[in-house]
Formats: C-alpha cells, structure tokens, sequence
C-alpha cells in the first residue's frame, strides 16, 4: 500500500480513505500557490491596522478575533517554561480592514490603531497618542 | 480530547483554516471555523454546505482549508459526512486504514438557510442513525449568501430582502425557530450554544473540544453577527455576538445526553433588549412609535426564554 504521502500528492492518486494529516509543526506546513494564504486580499482595504510591539501585552485577543488569520505569531517560552505565543506582526496580504482587532485591543492606549492605508508604519508609530 | 487552559497557549496552534478566503470584511464565519477546527489535534475530515463559507473559502484554484474538504450540495451536508464516517468505521473494520494510530474526526460545516431550513432533514436523519460527527451551524440569521433572504432563523421584526420594512409590513412576522432544544431532542450526546468574541473564546473552543471527543452526533449553534445583512460596521461584530448574550436574546448553554442543561454563563445584569437590537440596521424601523410593540414582544420573548432555560436548569431535567 502507498505511504500517505504517496496517496495525497496529486489528486488521482487519492486512495479510498486517505485523510489529510494535521499539521503538527508548522514549519513543515507545505502551502501550494493555489493555496488562499497566498493569494492577496490587500486592495480590499481603506484603512490598515498598525501593530506596536512595544505597548502589546500579549493577550492574543487580536489573534482569536481576527477573520482572516493575519495575525503572525511566534512560540516563545515565558518565565515558567510554558509555550505561549507572542505576536510579531500583521500580514497584510491577508488582512481586509475590518478593525476588529483595534475594537478588542485591551491596553489603555491601544497597541492597535487604524491608518489610512497610504501613511508609512514608521510614519504611523510616530504619530501613536502618547501618556498624558 | 484537547486541553484548552489559556489563549496564549492556544494560539500557538498552527492554523488549518487559513485567511486570504472571500469573506466580508469582519465576517463572524471565519472566526468560528478557526476555533472549532483549532479546538483539536485530531486529523479531520470536513464538510460544507453551500453558503457563504463555502463560497468564499474555496473560490477556484484557490482553497483556504488544511483538512480533508469536500463542498457538497445545500441540504445534503450531514448525509455527507454521516456517510464518510460510515466509510471510515467500515475501513477500521476491514484493517484498510492508511494509518491507524491516528483518530479522525468529523465535522460538518452549515449555514442556517443549510440547516434550519434546507439540510434539516438530513442532519436529522444523521442525528437519528447516531454517526460520530460534529454538526456546527453558523446561525446569522438570514440567506446572507444569496442578497438576505429570510431564513426560519431570522427573529421577528427583521428587515431581510424578502420580509422588507414599509408601510404595511413591519419585517419578518414570525418567531425564531429553537432549533438547538429540536436537536436536543434528537437525544443527541452534547447540543450547545456559542458565539465568536475574546471574552467568550475559551466558551467556543471548549465546547468544540468537547462536541469533537463525543462519540455519537453532536450539534453547535453558533451565533454570526452578519455586517452585510445585519448592518452594522464592520468592527463591531464582537460587540454585537458579545450584546446577544448580555441581553439575553442568545443565551450561552449546553444539554448533555438530550436532557441536561447547563448554562454556561450567566450576565451578572441583564441589559435591555433595546441595546442589542439598536445596534443593528436591520431593526431601525421597530424604533417607530407604531412599531413600538414588537420591542415589548422581543422583550417578552427573551425573558420567557431566559427564565424557561433557568428553570430547568435549577430542575435538572
């Protein structure tokens, strides 16, 4: 019998029963060009969410909200040796401008904020509302 | 079954529902599909009935999904997967499993034109004949896929394409169908609420956990603020799922073996239905003073409804 990599490489060779494994690391996730991650829904939006690493707690809210998963996150290890994962950026290939992650962003000056979409990242941090 | 203790930790699941899929801008759907598929490390094997979900998600060559997928016919979802479950169990039978320490789990995708209405019967067949699948209902209240048409979901007063507001009518002029209790009904295993929000995540993945490691049919009624239909921006999707359960008018619960029912969270005060219908675009003529009984209704309905499930909560029956 084929090996399941056998089985699910192209479509006619798909045996009786053949499932897709889960992906376990994502580093070895194989993403085809007809795969949507790699298809761009950027010109959809007007405005852009801007990410400042520097005021983010790490809640995760943005991550589990978010509708068209554009979050990137990394697994870092915290104090206790748990996994735990720290956001790092925001693809906008596949980010529409929903501004849901800016409606649930929990810090008391926001670590997300909508831009107009022609306004640099540097430019926007720059602007960012100080403490008063 | 998967353990799920905190967000941090959950979000470093590596994704199988992936973005770049057409859903509006917003879109509740997404955010359900991503918890429940998330919500095990099992291999899974899914299927969608037509609807928003399945159009956007696989427009071709293009396909959003890490997981075995099939797109089958608007009322033939259930009958889908029961039958590939079927499949599955007579392959174990025959010692034909490709790779037989892994465990796979079914789930099935529908809209609420695909199940209340369209696919009832064969989620019922399904329920009936006690395959080991999973049934989510991404519940927005409407045929939002085909311009918003009404669906037996939509609640009464709504302003959809075909129950329009106007002189003479006030919207949709009949209830919402209780279609969780119905599937209760089935005897089904485990039948629950949910909705897409940060402070209800951990409610929507545990229970998605929880339906995936049943044996036997299990049914999830999501709530999915629609911004299209709904009318409501597109940054406020939380909000609204958030204000549905605050108000009461989608309370979160869960029946275990058909019968017993645990709410699975309480609003310490309940907020005015007003607050949850306000918001929405689509009930901004009951505001009217000539409309102003429908509010009553709402209101009574919802506090029926609230003391109904309570009751039998306290009763345990």
């Amino acid at each position: 019998m084929a090996t399941p990599k056998e089985m699910l490489t192209t479509w006619d060779k798909v045996q009786f029963g053949a499932v897709l494994p889960a992906f376990e690391d994502p580093e070895h996730k194989v993403r085809s060009k007809f795969h949507s991650y790699n298809y761009s829904v950027a010109d959809w939006r007007v405005e852009k969410p801007v990410f400042n690493r520097e005021l983010c707690i790490d809640c995760d809210f943005c991550w589990v909200s978010c509708p068209d998963s554009c979050f990137i996150v990394e697994e870092v290890e915290n104090k206790r040796g748990k996994k735990q994962a720290k956001i790092v950026g925001i693809n906008y290939n596949l980010c529409k401008g929903c501004g849901v992650c800016v409606d649930v962003c929990p810090t008391p000056i926001k670590s997300l904020l909508m831009f107009p979409e022609y306004i640099d990242n540097e430019e926007a941090l720059k602007q960012w509302p100080k403490k008063d | 079954m998967k353990k799920i203790t905190n967000l941090k930790e959950f979000a470093c699941t590596p994704d199988r529902f992936q973005g770049g899929h057409r859903l509006c801008p917003g879109c509740a759907h997404s955010m359900i599909v991503r918890e429940v598929v998330n919500a095990t490390d099992d291999d899974l094997v899914i299927s969608t009935a037509t609807g928003c979900l399945e159009v956007c998600s696989a427009i071709y060559p293009y396909t959003s999904w890490d997981v075995s997928w099939i797109h089958i016919g608007f009322e033939n979802a259930a009958a889908a997967i029961s039958g590939a479950e079927a499949m599955y169990k007579a392959l174990s039978r025959k010692n034909k499993l490709y790779n037989e320490d892994r465990r796979v789990k079914f789930v099935a995708f529908g809209g609420d034109g695909g199940t209340y209405d369209i696919g009832f019967q064969s989620l019922s067949g399904a329920a009936e004949r006690g395959h080991d699948f999973l049934y989510v209902c991404l519940d927005n209240e409407n045929y939002a896929n085909t311009g918003g048409q009404r669906s037996s979901a939509t609640p009464i007063g709504a302003h959809t394409s075909t129950t329009p507001r106007g002189r003479v009518s006030y919207g949709e002029k009949q209830k919402k169908k209780d279609l969780t209790m119905i599937m209760a009904a089935h005897g089904c295993p485990y039948v629950a609420t949910a909705i897409p929000s940060t402070k209800h995540w951990k409610d929507l993945a545990t229970k998605a956990a929880k339906a995936i490691s049943t044996v036997g049919p299990t049914f999830i009624n999501a709530l999915s603020p629609c911004t299209t239909e709904w009318k409501f921006k597109p940054e406020e999707t939380t909000e609204i799922a958030d204000l549905a359960v605050e108000t009461c008018a989608f309370p979160l619960y869960e029946i275990e073996d058909g019968h017993k029912l645990t709410i699975t969270y309480r609003p310490k005060q309940k907020i005015p239905i007003e607050e949850y219908l306000g918001r929405q675009g689509r009930f901004a003529h009951l505001f009217k003073p000539e409309n102003k009984w429908i509010i009553e209704e709402w209101q009574k309905n919802v506090d029926e409804y609230w003391d109904y499930l309570q009751r039998r909560e306290e009763a345990g029956v």
